[in-house]
């Protein structure tokens, strides 16, 4: 190393701890001011500026800020993740959301390769077992993602894939993992680190794959949230195999606030998170067969001789709105957005409530609504809305089925009993535009559906009937 | 373990509760950018990127380390930049002002 470059930017180690403290807080402030619309953008700003800084701290600690080399990855990254940023849709947000993750998650794996076979890192058994995790996590993190990135980008079929002995075949794996990991530090072992990292690479890499393909439908947010609190695991892991303290902290409150995330959704689904993990979804089974029986009473409510759902919503005053998957599917926001505004002309008031787990990633609907113009001071969360349906006179329920489904509080024994529901049920007028009268992604019939007062159905491609109620009105 | 593994091990912990307090406190609304926001943040492992690289690059293969350095650094840096730019752009939608053009297709 050239003294004479390096002589003033040498960063003395008490300097360094200071620092580090200093961009943790900052990291901390700005993930807390993105508690509030107002403040958020500069709480991210905050975040990518202590990111920034990061990385020339740890340039000039480990003195390599002269290293040119790492500076072709760092622009070309930095070009890509840009130009996807930039291209993309607000509708391909989850996928790209779980892209990125996994990205992240490969880098960490590599840099617990490099660790492992002594590259940055000591060659202690602390190091060696931190190096393997980083490994595997890094491994877990990057296949799921992309396993659920292509499912989200409908590459890979979003159904359910449910292989035989599936529960199984995941935990065997899960198991292999943690048992290879330990194996791999056993010194009689050890003398091969790179087929043992190639080895555990391939376990964790199948574990990775196998959890995540049967996840479908409206466990993916949740599995989402896991994966990116992992990604913060695997940075946090590889941070102790090399010693890097600004990998540990940024790593490990990245994992936690994703693992809190992921335990709020569940509570808000009534899924345990092993649930997940281990696929016992009851749900995705049940979704085929219950489909038929649903049907042929439902045509009757259409019939029924009470106001046409045109002249129900011109009537109304009061007026709740719940979107759902459907909307996001039939690229409906634009649609809602009009159709509460012509409430509005009407003199009406209108509310948007938001289940916590609508839509395929957490605050799939809010991103959507917001992108079509709808003030976020409209969007209601399920705990603040819920005592206003039985005082509104209307409630329209766009693309969601689950999440206003009755049966989830009234019946026991069905996938969604005990998951808190939007209690649209209990408004005197409901409008439901949905695809068709299949039970949602929990294959459970939706009694509103055959409600005899008060509801009518209008089936379809949610853009398709919306358009055609607003060319009416 | 030595003593300085012994404290990365504490701040692990540490960083970790401070994390999970923290969240408890956003509201469900900005669930997307804060998991955005966040998922930029765990591409710090770009920093064990640079790190090994650096080092790889004057062990005694260098070639192979280079390549695999530089493919994690990009890799780490597209989840950094892309995860942050993202984010930016949805929450100045959700503020309303400075409002994207977004096609409505």
């Amino acid at each position: 190393m050239n003294r004479t470059i390096n002589f003033l930017l040498v960063l003395p180690d008490t300097a360094y701890y200071v620092i580090c403290g200093a961009l943790a807080l900052i990291v901390l402030i700005g993930i807390s001011l993105m508690s509030k619309v107002k403040t958020a953008v500069l709480g991210n700003r905050l975040s990518a500026l202590a990111m920034a800084a990061a990385i020339v701290v740890t340039l000039l600690k480990y003195e390599i800020l002269p290293d040119w080399v790492l500076y072709i990855g760092i622009a070309l990254g930095f070009l890509i993740g840009l130009w996807l940023a930039v291209k993309v849709k607000m509708i391909e947000m989850p996928q790209l959301v779980a892209l990125f993750n996994g990205l992240g998650g490969a880098a960490s794996a590599i840099v617990g390769f490099f660790a492992y076979l002594g590259i940055g890192a000591g060659d202690d058994l602390f190091s060696r077992i931190t190096a393997l995790l980083a490994i595997a996590i890094g491994a877990i993190t990057f296949f799921g993602s992309m396993i659920a990135a292509g499912k989200l980008h409908k590459l890979i079929n979003q159904k359910p894939i449910i292989l035989p002995f599936h529960t199984g075949i995941t935990v065997l794996l899960l198991v292999l993992t943690a048992a290879y990991t330990v194996f791999a530090v056993i010194p009689a072992f050890s003398g091969m680190p790179t087929l043992n990292a190639v080895a555990l690479t391939i376990i964790a890499t199948l574990f990775g794959i196998v959890f995540t393909v049967r996840v479908g439908g409206a466990d993916m947010p949740i599995t989402i949230s896991l994966l990116n609190s992992l990604s913060g695991v695997a940075g946090a892991i590889a941070g102790l195999a090399i010693g890097d303290l600004l990998l540990v902290i940024v790593g490990a409150i990245v994992g936690a606030s994703g693992l809190l995330l992921t335990r709020i959704m569940c509570r808000s689904m009534n899924r345990h998170l092993s649930a997940i993990l281990l696929g016992k979804t009851t749900a995705s089974v049940v979704t085929e067969a219950s489909a038929a029986a649903a049907k042929p009473e439902a045509e009757k409510t259409d019939e029924k001789p009470a106001a046409s759902p045109l002249e129900a919503m011109r009537e109304a005053k009061n007026v709740i709105i719940v979107p759902g998957y459907g909307m996001a599917v039939a690229q409906a926001q634009h649609l809602v957005r009009d159709l509460a505004e012509r409430f509005r002309a009407n003199g009406a008031t209108v509310k948007f409530a938001i289940h916590p787990v609508a839509g395929r990633m957490p605050g799939h609907m809010n991103v959507l609504l917001c992108e079509a113009g709808v003030d976020y001071e409209d969007l209601y969360e399920m705990s603040d809305i819920n005592d206003d349906f039985a005082g509104a006179d209307l409630t329209v329920i766009v693309g969601a089925n689950d999440v206003v489904n009755p049966a989830a509080r009234d019946t026991v024994g069905t996938p969604i009993s005990g998951m808190p529901i939007l209690n649209a049920d209990h408004c005197p007028r409901i409008v439901i535009f949905n695809y068709d009268m299949k039970p949602g992604y929990a294959g459970v019939e939706n009694p509103l559906y055959r409600r005899e007062e008060g509801v009518w159905l209008v089936m379809g491609d949610a853009a398709e009937t919306l358009k055609d109620i607003l060319n009416k009105w | 373990m030595d003593t300085i593994q012994i404290v990365l091990l504490v701040v692990f912990v540490v960083a970790a509760i401070v994390g999970y307090l923290i969240i408890n406190r956003i509201p469900s609304l900005l669930h997307t950018p804060l998991m955005s926001g966040t998922n930029a943040l765990s591409g710090i492992t770009i920093l064990g990127a640079l790190v090994a690289t650096a080092v790889a690059v004057k062990s005694s293969s260098p070639v192979g380390g280079y390549i695999f350095g530089s493919l994690a650094i990009v890799l780490a840096m597209i989840n950094v930049a892309g995860g942050f730019i993202v984010t930016d752009r949805m929450l100045r939608m959700f503020d309303g002002k400075d409002k994207e053009n977004e096609s409505n297709d």
